[in-house]
């Protein structure tokens, strides 16, 4: 048996037991062990869910920072920018699409600005882009303190976007033999189901198009690309934008699960970085595993070891880097 | 590439006082004279703590300057020799507190930064450049949030207060002239031993690693093991800068090693230039100062963002922060004076 194989083996008795555990009625002792199978199945589901929101932030910044090498540690203000507009556009015309629509257009405005007039300027000096993009992301946290104050914002989700949804999962049986079937807000499911179009559709974007092409051969040799007649700037400044744009989407979208409020902006980009290390810069697929990974052990943590869910967090990136500093789909550089 | 290497065993014998050069001497006057003309607000608000994250700064220094290596976890280490003192001396929060005597807390605190800055050192020298920067910040993050969910070690949120600086050879070191007295101390101490570590076969050794990592591999240098021990080096200057700051405030928690205190360090050291470790000193002068009084020019809570905008000026103008504008304009101030006289 090859390796490959070894591997291919082990990932399916993992989804076996995994579907097991999601579909069985589960035993008295397991149930004690794992507190019970409404809360386990209801921690996936919060963790698979939450990772979509992740990635809508992260493959932003995969593709500003992994593809393009532009050191943008402002892409969670570029988030809670986007949460705020949301909210503010949703709130007074009473179309959340609309606001959805705002937040990304917004922010891939605010994108094309910083490409021009910051990232340019600093091309290849990685340090220098990191430290303006903080000084950015400071004066933008303390300019929308200063406009929306340290309140708490909930986007309001429309009514056919709200509820909550039947599974076919079945949690427990009643002593009368009937059995109690698991819901799960729809809305969340709604999340996870754009990441995953989003997701397919910058990876077939990159890999299948002329201009996923263009963008893959200007980070590897710009002058090259320049050469044959690409307007190099334009195509970074459209990345730029689909990457900020896209923080803005997470934005709105996230405001709308959870809640919008100063401090979210940290919280983001760190889980962009640490889904970004894990899954290997400038990888669509790996911002993808990366970013359930981190959803999983987050909530999987809230449920089993509450103090210690930031740590397990911490652990998977530790791990991940000593086993591949690269990240787990990164290439070998 | 080029090192100057054997500039100190050619130069020609001088005396102590013509090696440290004039501008030391007159800086450590003007330090030691200070206390002289200064309010205690200003001794330990803008002095003592101008020390203290000057001291933090120079650590980053230290690693960024001669390693290559952009730490955002140095709040982090000093946090945790603060809280060490919190945990091993006395506090008033009931928790933990195991009372041991200062002159065996503190190196213990000191100790223990050192190690675990030798830890993160450990894991994200396996990185370079920026992705040293986002793993020491992801590191400095983790931290934070851990040290507030956790109540048995860090006590949460709250941390813990009522720590007090210790009262010995009858002086009580809180006494604003004592405890600054003590910052400048400590402060000297890790600048000269940085001078002095710069030109020891170590530094050069770090430098030359720096410059060329895969050069020094083949040479048989063990690359890993002197870029963790410059960590750990780091690490007891950061360690030092948190058993002041704790004796500063009187009190540690989470926020005290919050993400907007790691990029604040960061910010220093780049403020005032990373070529000369007299820079992270200078940097803290300023956005103390800044901080101090910023809210005087621009308003009570908006100084966050003059903060941030002069942080961005001086990152556009100069790369080397205020040192760096100053090697600019010091030739130009030269030409001046030649063109005297129409």
């Amino acid at each position: 048996m090859t390796r490959r194989q070894a591997w291919g083996v082990f990932w399916l008795l993992v989804a076996a037991l995994v579907a097991w555990l999601v579909f069985a009625v589960w035993p008295d002792w397991l149930n004690a062990v794992l507190i019970s199978k409404k809360a386990f199945v209801s921690a996936i589901l919060n963790g698979i869910t939450l990772a979509g929101l992740y990635f809508l932030v992260a493959s932003g910044f995969t593709l500003i920072f992994g593809l393009m090498r532009n050191v943008n540690l402002a892409h969670g203000s570029l988030y809670l920018l986007g949460a705020y507009i949301g909210y503010e556009v949703a709130n007074r015309t009473g179309y959340w699409l609309l606001g959805v629509a705002a937040g990304f257009i917004v922010l891939a405005a605010v994108g094309v600005v910083m490409q021009i007039f910051v990232f340019r300027r600093l091309e290849g000096d990685d340090l220098r882009q990191t430290l303006v993009s903080i000084g950015i992301s400071i004066v933008a946290a303390d300019l929308m303190l200063a406009v929306w104050a340290g309140g708490t914002y909930q986007i309001a989700v429309p009514e056919w976007l709200d509820g909550a949804l039947t599974l076919p999962v079945i949690t427990a049986v009643r002593s009368n033999g009937a059995s109690v079937f698991l819901t799960y807000p729809l809305y969340r499911l709604v999340v996870l189901a754009a990441a995953i179009v989003i997701g397919v559709g910058l990876w077939l974007m990159l890999n299948k198009t002329r201009v996923g092409m263009m963008i893959r051969a200007g980070v590897d040799d710009r002058a090259m690309l320049s050469a044959s007649g690409v307007n190099v700037h334009a195509v970074f400044a459209i990345v730029f934008a689909v990457g900020a744009g896209l923080a803005g989407f997470a934005g709105v979208v996230g405001g709308s699960a959870l809640s919008v409020a100063p401090g979210e902006d940290i919280r983001y980009l760190l889980a962009s970085l640490v889904v970004v290390i894990v899954g290997g810069m400038g990888s669509i697929s790996g911002a993808a595993i990366g970013a359930l990974l981190i959803g999983l052990a987050e909530q999987i943590g809230l449920v089993y070891f509450p103090t210690y869910g930031i740590v397990l967090t911490f652990v998977i990136m530790v791990v991940a880097l000593a086993v591949r500093p690269q990240g787990i789909m990164g290439k070998a550089r | 590439m080029s090192l100057t290497l054997a500039t100190d065993a050619t130069a020609p014998r001088q005396t102590w006082l013509e090696k440290l050069g004039p501008g030391h001497v007159i800086l450590a006057v003007a330090l030691v004279l200070y206390p002289l003309v200064a309010s205690d607000f200003f001794l330990t608000q803008i002095g003592g703590y101008s020390l203290i994250f000057g001291m933090l700064a120079l650590s980053l220094m230290m690693l960024a300057g001669y390693g290559g290596m952009v730490s955002l976890a140095q709040i982090t280490v000093a946090g945790i020799a603060a809280y060490a003192i919190a945990i091993l001396g006395n506090n008033n929060s009931n928790v933990l507190g195991f009372g041991w005597p200062w002159w065996l807390a503190a190196p213990f605190a000191v100790l223990a930064a050192a190690v675990a800055s030798a830890l993160i050192g450990w894991i994200s020298v396996r990185t370079e450049g920026i992705y040293t920067i986002m793993i020491t910040l992801a590191i400095a993050t983790a931290t934070y949030y851990f040290a507030q969910q956790n109540y048995a070690i860090f006590n949460g949120h709250s941390g813990y207060a009522g720590i007090h600086a210790p009262s010995f050879w009858g002086v009580n070191w809180r006494d604003p002239k004592a405890f600054y007295y003590l910052c400048l101390g400590f402060a000297v101490l890790s600048y000269a031993a940085i001078l002095y570590g710069a030109h020891s076969t170590f530094g050069l050794t770090l430098q030359a690693i720096r410059d060329n990592p895969r050069r020094m591999r083949a040479l048989g240098y063990d690359v890993t093991a002197h870029k963790v021990f410059a960590w750990f080096l780091a690490g007891i200057i950061a360690g030092l800068a948190g058993v002041l700051l704790v004796w500063f405030n009187g009190r540690v928690s989470p926020g005290t090693i919050g993400v907007d205190v790691a990029i604040d360090v960061l910010i220093i050291a780049v403020i005032g230039g990373l070529r000369h470790p007299i820079g992270p000193f200078l940097g803290a002068l300023v956005v103390v100062l800044m901080q101090t009084f910023a809210i005087d020019i621009v308003g009570a809570e908006r100084f966050n963002t003059l903060i941030g905008l002069v942080f961005l000026v001086i990152v556009f103008v100069s790369p080397d922060g205020i040192l760096g504008l100053w090697g600019r304009i010091k030739p130009h101030l030269a030409q001046e004076s030649l063109r005297s006289g129409p």
